[in-house]
């Protein structure tokens, strides 16, 4: 378990001091995928450099397994790293090691014999998929490769921690996706804790099972995956998860309702029977559902007629199915 | 071979046939090399220090860096023809005398060191800090990195500087012949320019224009053989 208390960071630079991170508290529970999102500057990925001390924190704690990182001696902590592996947007491979040389490298960190080491170094590639590329040097190899690569490096030492700094940021959407796949593979099967900065919603959506909202330096909500994606209760979730409804709010007058859809299911066809049943006509102004496992989750932005009792007879409708909403302005 | 040196002045003849020209051409490129070992021997360490003790390195020591950083400046922006004079005392305190060879390689390793200092120090610089990032997060105690992460990683620009340096040092030691030293570069000066031989001078300059093209060469071809990013 990862656990942050009071966490704050401030660097001092020639024009003053700029604080990035304040009042931080989290709870990284053991086996979970954990994502931690915000637009570029909000400070996450200062935030994930803390958990491993990349970063040494301004004041609070960083308790991982029960020990105060904060409290370690140096060569105590150099140890506990090796049990929090790190992946990056860049990959950062050494680049005049071959594939097989880049996993072996922590391993000779460790004080591993040469033959152990390549035999795991083997045995990770495998993992990674990677096993007939051993000889080659990174910059054979793709973006999808080099991160696979990466994550073989970072797990060869056994950690029970992977942590990813927008590791698929640089990727394309088909990379992106057998990165984040694999993640689920090893968080699944190896049982890793894998926490996530990122700042693409799609890839907390894929893979992530509970998430932190982070703005301006600060958490602003921390819940559940569908907890968020269905009600964002922060204005900065709420950017992040619908950009094209702010979008909409701003262009269009009249009254407007948003509805959420939080887990009902997904073959009900919800809009349909509420025009059919309340005679009314209702204009989408915005759509965003998902389907999980035959659930819909997500939101939609509708106007509502101007006459106040046809608008009524929506609610009431909405009331009886009970179906959330909320009133727009 | 005589009707080749027919085209030559006596004096090349007799220099030649007494083989001083071949002793000066082996003696320009022992004094360069050696020079430039010892030079890395002192250069590469400090080097190193003043990349990892600067303000992004591995181990930011200020006061450290600072102090090296100064010395290194002194000795980079002195003329090397003030600093060979300035240091006669220095040569013949480490070895004895301040003529022939011996205080020549000590004059070049003086002048030489803090530019390889530089050349080493802007190498490692240029090793990617997020592969550095990536080491530190995989718990690498500090004197690993520079082993095992930036000699490695920044082997291919420490051979082109080592090139470039090895060039640097053998225009200086045609200089240093000045203070009685051997090489090429007495030649040119004792038996061309002082005895006027114009074929003298020009015969050492091709030479020494050869032997930098095959050093240029010859290093350059095995940087990018040890270079594993371009393939």
């Amino acid at each position: 378990m990862i656990e942050i208390r009071n966490l704050e960071k401030s660097f001092h630079t020639a024009s003053g001091t700029i604080v990035a991170l304040k009042n931080i508290d989290l709870t990284i529970n053991d086996g979970e995928i954990f994502g931690i999102i915000g637009l570029s500057g909000a400070g996450k990925s200062t935030l994930v450099r803390c958990i491993n001390l990349l970063e040494k924190p301004t004041a609070g704690e960083v308790i991982v397994d029960g020990q105060d990182l904060m409290t370690l001696p140096k060569r105590a902590l150099l140890k506990m790293r090796r049990s929090i592996g790190m992946i990056f947007q860049g990959f950062n491979l050494l680049e005049q090691r071959t594939v097989l040389g880049n996993v072996c490298y922590p391993l000779e960190i460790d004080g591993w014999k040469r033959a152990d080491a390549r035999a795991r170094a083997v045995e990770l590639l495998e993992l990674v998929g990677l096993a007939d590329s051993q000889k080659a040097y990174p910059s054979q190899l793709s973006g999808g490769q080099k991160q696979r690569v990466a994550i073989a490096r970072a797990l060869a030492t056994n950690p029970r921690y992977l942590l990813c700094d927008e590791a698929t940021s640089a990727l394309d959407p088909n990379n992106t996706a057998q990165i984040l796949e694999l993640l689920k593979r090893i968080n699944r099967e190896l049982g890793v804790t894998i926490v996530i900065i990122t700042h693409e919603m799609k890839v907390i959506d894929k893979i992530c099972d509970r998430v932190a909202v982070i703005d301006k330096s600060e958490i602003a909500e921390v819940g559940s995956v569908a907890e968020i994606f269905t009600a964002p209760k922060s204005e900065i979730a709420k950017e992040l998860i619908f950009p094209d409804s702010l979008a909409v709010k701003a262009v269009t007058g009249g009254k407007k309702l948003r509805i959420v859809f939080n887990g009902e299911a997904s073959t009900l066809p919800v809009i349909s029977n509420l025009v059919l049943e309340c005679q009314v006509p209702v204009n989408i102004l915005f759509a965003d559902t998902k389907d999980f496992d035959g659930k819909a989750y997500g939101q939609m932005i509708i106007q509502l007629p101007d006459d106040d009792r046809k608008a009524e007879r929506v609610i009431a409708y909405l009331n009886t199915k009970k179906i959330s909403y909320l009133k727009e302005e | 071979m005589d009707k080749i040196l027919s085209y030559f002045s006596d004096m090349f003849v007799q220099l030649w046939e007494n083989g001083y020209i071949q002793r000066g051409i082996w003696e320009t490129v022992y004094l360069t090399f050696l020079s430039a070992a010892i030079a890395y021997a002192i250069g590469l360490p400090l080097g190193l220090i003043l990349s990892v003790t600067d303000e992004g390195g591995i181990r930011p020591i200020k006061w450290l860096n600072k102090t090296l950083s100064i010395i290194v400046n002194i000795f980079r922006s002195m003329p090397f023809i003030i600093l060979m004079v300035a240091m006669l005392p220095v040569a013949k305190a480490i070895v004895g005398t301040s003529l022939g060879n011996k205080a020549m390689i000590v004059m070049l390793v003086i002048a030489a060191a803090p530019y390889v200092a530089r050349m080493v120090e802007s190498s490692i610089k240029e090793v990617n800090a997020g592969v550095i990032e990536a080491a530190q997060a995989m718990g690498t105690p500090n004197l690993k990195i520079v082993t095992k992460v930036l000699l490695p990683e920044a082997k291919p620009a420490l051979i082109v500087g080592a090139v470039i340096s090895v060039v640097t040092i053998l225009g200086y030691s045609a200089m240093a012949s000045t203070i009685g030293g051997g090489g090429l570069g007495a030649l040119a000066i004792i038996y061309g320019h002082q005895r006027s031989n114009p074929d003298i001078i020009w015969f050492s300059v091709v030479l020494i224009v050869i032997i930098v093209q095959v050093i240029q060469e010859f290093g350059m071809w095995i940087a990018r053989k040890c270079d594993k990013r371009i393939k």
